[in-house]
């Protein structure tokens, strides 16, 4: 789950870690109080929205007075700015960050992510701040420091000195940038984030180490014992059948293509998106009903992939083995009954009861198309779909 | 022989009175799985299917001499049911559990350095020595015994495969589900280190899918190191980057963790990669005539 970056500093604010003076508004008056209200000089207004590459897309802008602050907020609340990470079609900005202008000095780079060959937090932080890190790693792979973190012992302070000495942070500073590392840890660790990453990290003219951008993920497994975190969801930035899945404890990601698929297992469910397009046609989603798949989860699946206008073809791949195709046969004729479906169905399932599964569908009366194994599913709702 | 179960394994369930854990630990003992002892907090001294259940893992191992031990425990006390297994020093820890925080797992790592215990998963469908041993939630029945060896970040795509080589009268040795998030037990390379030792394996199927790269670091280690051929497969050449595929671990991040990256690094190793999910029973056999 991503965050606003406005939420993400107020996080990072709890665990010490300095960030701007900073209001968020929804309204162009907002802002221009917000910019009165931090002293009226040049503040920052930011666009908050789940992507990156804001300030190349128009979306963070320099001002000098609370005026200009409001015209800003005015070109962008209720636009949909269009980044490098947001798609052609953009992301409608619900709000802005204001913030109080800072003199930077140096733009530096920190982040905490998990290095899974070694199961372990790892510190990364480059003097090349303000860029993005794929491409400092792709030009400049020397400038890019690491630290690894012993979870028993967490960040150690020598960790970050030696990070700060390197980044040639002066020595009078290094002990705010040590803050600030122990910070980031503490609060990846203590919010259970799968990434925690400041972009730029800063040293101003006047001797401070903040953060000026901050991007937080986090691991939707620590749910249950991250209730705040999870309160910081905003629906509106992700996609509303991506949304509607997941209430049925259904796994779906939305893609491009016109073949709907419902399948069993996250493995099986890639693999079956894979064969689909060998054989020519374009997977419209990524759908895992989970191994306990029942009548009511196959219903509600049904629905979510047919509320896609572009699906034309539905693909049902279900390896049970433990699952009984019979019971699932007959929740895909109920729920294709009570749909309506009118695209191509093809039924591929194998398990127990499979003769009885497929009696279930040819009896049934409507239109299903069983299939033998995977390929030949595959083949079918290709064909099926390009000559309906 | 086989790699890791067999028929002396003796095997408790730590969650046997869950619905999960009711469900397997019968479907195992009916395959013919030893399952000795059971472990649920509270319910000590009381039993399921004929089976002893204990309050804990150390009392269960010292009264039944279990040696492996399959975990179903809700996702919020699995971390803990893995260390308590490791403390009682049992020798095969499966975890079955789906859904374990990441931090909950950097930290089991971190305490199973220089232990006895291995550990499987977790987020995996467990393992199986067709004939012999099955510990987890696989069908037992899709299985034969043979001497294929089956490795696999997935559960029913493992299931296909196996069913695949099945058909076509290729039996297993031992198939091995090490699971799909990014911090787990066994990794492909210390799974392929066993089959390559084991005698009565003859090839391995490797499947992989998209996030990390533990599957160019086993392509690395099979270039150098393994004589038996290896057939490949990896999972979401149509994924989408910078999104969960399902699998916790299944994700293309800053660039990296692609299908393509990995299938190159396979190819380059001399694995023989079967192009479609459909064809990996089939390209096991082409790989063995030749």
């Amino acid at each position: 789950m991503n965050i606003h970056e406005f939420q993400a500093k107020e996080i990072l604010k709890r665990f010490g870690v300095a960030v701007p003076r900073g209001i968020v508004a929804t309204t162009p008056e907002q802002a221009k109080a917000a910019a009165q209200e931090l002293g009226g000089g040049v503040s920052v207004v930011k666009a908050q929205i789940h992507a990156g590459g804001r300030g190349k897309g128009g979306g963070v802008k320099v001002v000098r007075s609370p005026d200009e602050a409001a015209a800003k907020a005015r070109d962008m609340l209720g636009k949909n700015l269009v980044t490098h990470q947001t798609g052609p079609e953009g992301r409608q900005v619900r709000r802005v960050l204001v913030e109080q202008g800072v003199n930077i000095e140096r733009e530096l780079y920190l982040a905490m992510v998990l290095d899974r060959a070694q199961s372990r937090v790892t510190v990364i932080c480059s003097s090349e701040g303000g860029v993005e890190i794929e491409e400092v790693a792709t030009k400049h792979p020397e400038k890019i420091l690491k630290e690894t973190i012993d979870p028993v012992i967490g960040l150690a302070p020598f960790q970050c000195r030696r990070l700060a000495f390197a980044l040639g942070i002066p020595p009078e500073l290094t002990g705010k940038a040590v803050a600030v590392m122990q910070g980031l840890y503490r609060a990846f660790d203590e919010c259970d984030a799968s990434l925690a990453e400041i972009n730029p990290l800063i040293v101003t003219r006047e001797g401070q180490v903040m953060a000026l951008d901050a991007k937080m993920n986090f691991d939707s497994n620590a749910f249950f014992r991250q209730k705040e975190i999870v309160a910081l969801r905003d629906l509106d930035e992700e996609d509303p059948r991506e949304v509607e899945a997941s209430k049925y404890d259904l796994s779906y990601i939305s893609l491009d293509g016109n073949i709907a698929c419902m399948v069993n297992g996250a493995g099986l469910a890639m693999a079956t998106m894979d064969i689909i397009k060998l054989c020519g046609g374009e997977p419209a989603n990524f759908l895992d009903v989970g191994g306990g798949a029942n009548k009511e989860k196959v219903a509600q699946a049904f629905r979510i992939l047919l509320a896609d206008a572009r699906v034309r073809g539905v693909l049902i791949n279900i390896f049970g083995g433990i699952m009984r195709c019979d019971v699932l046969a007959q929740g895909v004729v109920d729920a294709a009954r009570e749909l309506n479906v009118r695209v191509p169905l093809v039924v591929r399932m194998e398990g127990t009861n499979v003769e009885i599964g497929k009696k279930i569908l040819a009896d049934s009366g409507l239109a299903i198309i069983s299939a033998e194994t995977m390929a030949d599913a595959a083949e079918k709702i290709v064909k099926a779909v390009k000559t309906n | 022989m086989s790699i890791l179960v067999n028929k002396s394994t003796r095997v408790l369930t730590q969650g046997i009175t869950g619905a999960t854990g009711q469900f397997h630990t019968k479907a195992c003992k009916e395959y013919g799985t030893q399952m000795v002892a059971g472990v649920t907090p509270g319910k000590g001294g009381t039993a399921f299917d004929g089976i002893p259940i204990f309050d804990t893992v150390e009392r269960a191992v010292r009264e039944t001499g279990a040696n492996a031990t399959v975990i179903y425990v809700p996702p919020p006390f699995a971390a803990d049911a893995i260390l308590e297994a490791v403390d009682a020093a049992i020798p095969l820890i499966i975890c079955i559990t789906e859904g374990v925080p990441v931090r909950d797992m950097v930290k089991v790592k971190r305490y199973l350095e220089g232990r006895r215990s291995q550990l499987l998963g977790p987020n995996c469908p467990g393992t199986i020595t067709p004939g012999e041993c099955k510990i987890g939630i696989m069908p037992g029945h899709i299985h034969l015994a043979g001497t294929i060896g089956v490795v696999s970040r997935s559960g029913t795509l493992t299931y296909e495969a196996v069913d695949q080589l099945t058909r076509l009268g290729l039996g297993q040795s031992t198939c091995v589900g090490i699971g799909g998030d990014p911090v787990h037990g066994f990794e492909f390379i210390d799974v392929l280190k066993l089959f390559h030792q084991d005698p009565k394996t003859s090839a391995v199927v490797m499947i992989g899918e998209i996030g990390g790269s533990a599957e160019e670091e086993a392509a690395a280690w099979i270039k150098s190191n393994m004589k038996k051929p290896v057939v490949g497969f990896i999972a979401g050449q149509t994924a989408p980057a910078g999104k969960r595929m399902g699998h916790a671990g299944a994700i293309i991040s800053g660039g990296k963790g692609t299908a393509k990256e990995k299938i190159a690094a396979m190819k380059a190793a001399g694995i023989h990669m079967a192009s479609s999910p459909a064809t990996i029973g089939r390209t096991m056999q082409e790989a063995l005539a030749k």
